[in-house]
């Protein structure tokens, strides 16, 4: 990747014995969605406030916009928008007035900041509501807030934290929409971290996936389901109405297909993996069997999968419960 | 003052760049000002002082007629000390209000911004940790400030009018020094209720635990050195006389550990210049002595270890703070 914007190298944080992040080393361009995914608890967070110098790395360092976080927290920040996974805003201010102490902070001359806050606010689609009081905002429109309070400053990179926290379907469609338009629009680097795969698969143009502060996995969706899955990119599953009378006899004859890689018989079901797309083949030899097909699924690998694959092993760590669409 | 009013200056010209800790000291008094908590203070203040004024204003003739009391000429002084044992005095009732408005304006500092979820985004900005708890501080004092220096300008401004008497300078300094001292006493309480804001999690936890010290030194405290005092002093019968003084001098130490008593102490020397000294004084240590009042020069140094203490304790509890939410993670 040529020159790019964040720079993790070998970036490593203890809290206490536990480690939190473990040796990440990570490059993001210019202009990239990058996704951040992982369970609760994979130390997604950590790496994040690690990039803004708001904690210190126990080992390596990052380096954003050339600046090391760690060295040089405040210049770091001048060029990075972090909206936390809690933003709060005081509620007893209105929403304009929120935006403009944000300004205030980051330096914009007292001259423009009523007109940029205001630009700000239509720009998020929030121009009606800007002199409500924040208390008074719902939780879509206090994320808009935020993102209003990203924009204002006009940051290079912007780093949002589980940004679609408890907003409902049509508010995460819209408020995704918004931030991919506006990362087009204005060339911004954008860093979510999520763990709703569907999302992420929306609006990335990368994903990582973390787990246990380690990431497992970076790419984009094809070769990330590529180094994935190697061979075994097709998977058909065939459902039948009885159940399987000579289970072994059609394990080896489907083994004898060429192509298949694996089978796996349960009562009425028959899962297969294999190299080339050969589903016609295979419900005709269960016809030529005589078997009464009542379903043929042909499973493509998305991000559901992807993440699926990693966490099978991980099935005795039941303490994530990530939502699947 | 002179900063402070620089600053309200710069607030009303509004200038095109002021630092991000004067953009937040600007946020802190708007919010201060508007909060409830502050009105009551206010309120609460303001009609203590119009009490002891108008005792004070109605003892006043007497008061000044008594030739035998070496500051009746000091009226001024005479306004914020004279009572008549119906209401305590001014610097009496600040030496149980001011802690309370400290711990007012302090207690929730760092822990509802956090709460909130305020805090980490304006951390994320390009601001200094140390200029948010600075500028907490720092827009309490100002407000507490110009609070005192205002009320007791419009003392100073009744009593020019009620009266006609002109106000001698040594007044206007001893004036202008008491409501330094009472600034520094009520940051001493807040600088502790910030440091237990930053310490504790939940607002109300802060406040309780600040409260509960404030009660403990203007309740507890005087009781228990009297006890202990009591339990370890021999029969004073049997003492010699620079014994019961050194006794008398460790029961005033001990006492002097509490804030309120630094502060009435120094109060009391201030306001009644013929005060001369803040423990026992033997017969040949007064043998000569006129009963006049002192020069200001030297009434504050009297007071000076006082001052030093109170503002030691302030900053004691401030470097507190500082060493904890500096150091501290800032996610929730």
């Amino acid at each position: 990747m040529e020159n790019p914007i964040i720079e993790l190298h070998g970036l490593t944080k203890y809290y206490g014995t536990v480690k939190a992040v473990d040796n990440l080393s990570l490059k993001i361009g210019k202009g990239e969605i990058f996704g951040l995914l992982g369970p609760n608890g994979a130390g997604k967070t950590t790496t994040i406030l690690m990039m803004l110098g708001l904690a210190e790395p126990s080992d390596g360092q990052a380096v954003v916009c050339g600046i090391n976080a760690t060295r040089n927290p405040i210049g770091v920040r001048r060029k990075v928008g972090y909206l936390p996974d809690s933003a709060g805003f005081y509620d007893n201010m209105s929403a304009l007035d929120n935006l403009m102490y944000i300004g205030r902070l980051n330096g914009i001359p007292e001259k423009e900041i009523v007109s940029r806050a205001r630009s700000t606010m239509e720009m998020v689609g929030l121009g009606g509501e800007m002199h409500k009081k924040a208390g008074a905002y719902s939780r879509g429109m206090k994320q808009r807030l935020g993102l209003a309070d990203l924009l204002i400053r006009k940051p290079a990179v912007m780093i949002l934290d589980e940004p679609t926290l408890g907003i409902d379907p049509s508010g995460i469609r819209d408020f995704l929409h918004l931030i991919r338009q506006l990362s087009r629009q204005e060339e911004l680097t954008v860093i979510l971290s999520s763990h709703h795969l569907h999302q992420m698969q929306q609006i990335c143009d990368r994903v990582g996936i973390f787990v246990e502060g380690r990431l497992l996995a970076e790419g984009n969706m094809e070769t990330l389901s590529r180094s994935l899955f190697g061979k075994d990119s097709f998977a058909v599953e065939i459902t039948v109405r009885e159940s399987l009378p000579a289970a072994e006899e059609l394990e080896q004859q489907l083994l004898q297909l060429s192509g298949v890689t694996g089978v796996g018989i349960n009562a009425t079901t028959v899962a297969l993996s294999c190299h080339t797309d050969i589903t016609p083949d295979i419900v005709r030899l269960f016809v030529q069997n005589g078997l009464d097909v009542t379903g043929v699924h042909k499973k493509e690998y998305g991000l559901d999968e992807i993440y699926h694959r990693f966490f099978e092993h991980n099935v005795k760590k039941e303490s994530f419960q990530w939502q699947v669409h | 003052m002179a900063g402070s009013l620089a600053y309200f200056n710069n607030f009303l010209s509004k200038q095109p760049a002021l630092s991000s800790f004067g953009v937040m000291v600007r946020k802190e008094v708007g919010d201060h000002i508007r909060s409830w908590r502050f009105i009551v203070m206010l309120l609460l203040i303001l009609f203590t002082f119009a009490g002891t004024m108008y005792v004070s204003l109605s003892n006043l003739g007497q008061v000044a007629r008594n030739y035998n009391d070496p500051d009746h000429d000091f009226i001024y002084l005479k306004l914020l000390t004279t009572s008549d044992n119906s209401l305590p005095t001014f610097h009496i009732f600040i030496s149980f209000l001011g802690p309370l408005l400290g711990i007012a304006l302090g207690f929730d500092a760092i822990n509802a911004e956090k709460n909130n979820g305020t805090l980490v985004r304006l951390l994320a900005q390009p601001v200094y940790r140390d200029s948010l708890l600075l500028a907490k501080f720092y827009a309490a004092l100002l407000i507490v400030g110009t609070l005192f220096l205002s009320l007791v300008l419009l003392m100073i401004g009744a009593g020019l009018i009620l009266t006609g008497v002109p106000m001698e300078a040594t007044e206007l300094y001893r004036i202008l020094t008491f409501v330094v001292l009472s600034v520094v006493y009520v940051g001493f309480w807040l600088s502790l209720s910030i440091c237990l804001s930053v310490a504790f999690r939940h607002a109300a936890t802060s406040a309780i635990t600040a409260i509960g010290i404030w009660l403990f030194f203007t309740v507890f405290y005087q009781i228990i050195v009297n006890m202990i005092v009591r339990a370890i002093l021999p029969d004073p019968a049997s003492l010699q006389t620079e014994q019961v003084i050194a006794y008398n001098n460790l029961l005033l130490s001990l006492l002097r550990v509490a804030p309120s008593q630094l502060y009435t102490d120094a109060a009391t020397t201030l306001l009644m210049p013929s005060v001369r000294s803040l423990g026992p004084l033997t017969m040949e240590q007064m043998a000569g002595a006129i009963p006049t009042p002192l020069p200001f020069k030297e009434s504050l140094m009297i007071v000076w270890p006082q001052v030093t203490g109170l503002v030691a304790a302030s900053t004691v509890c401030f470097a507190a703070a500082y060493y904890l939410f500096m150091r501290r993670e800032i996610r929730t």
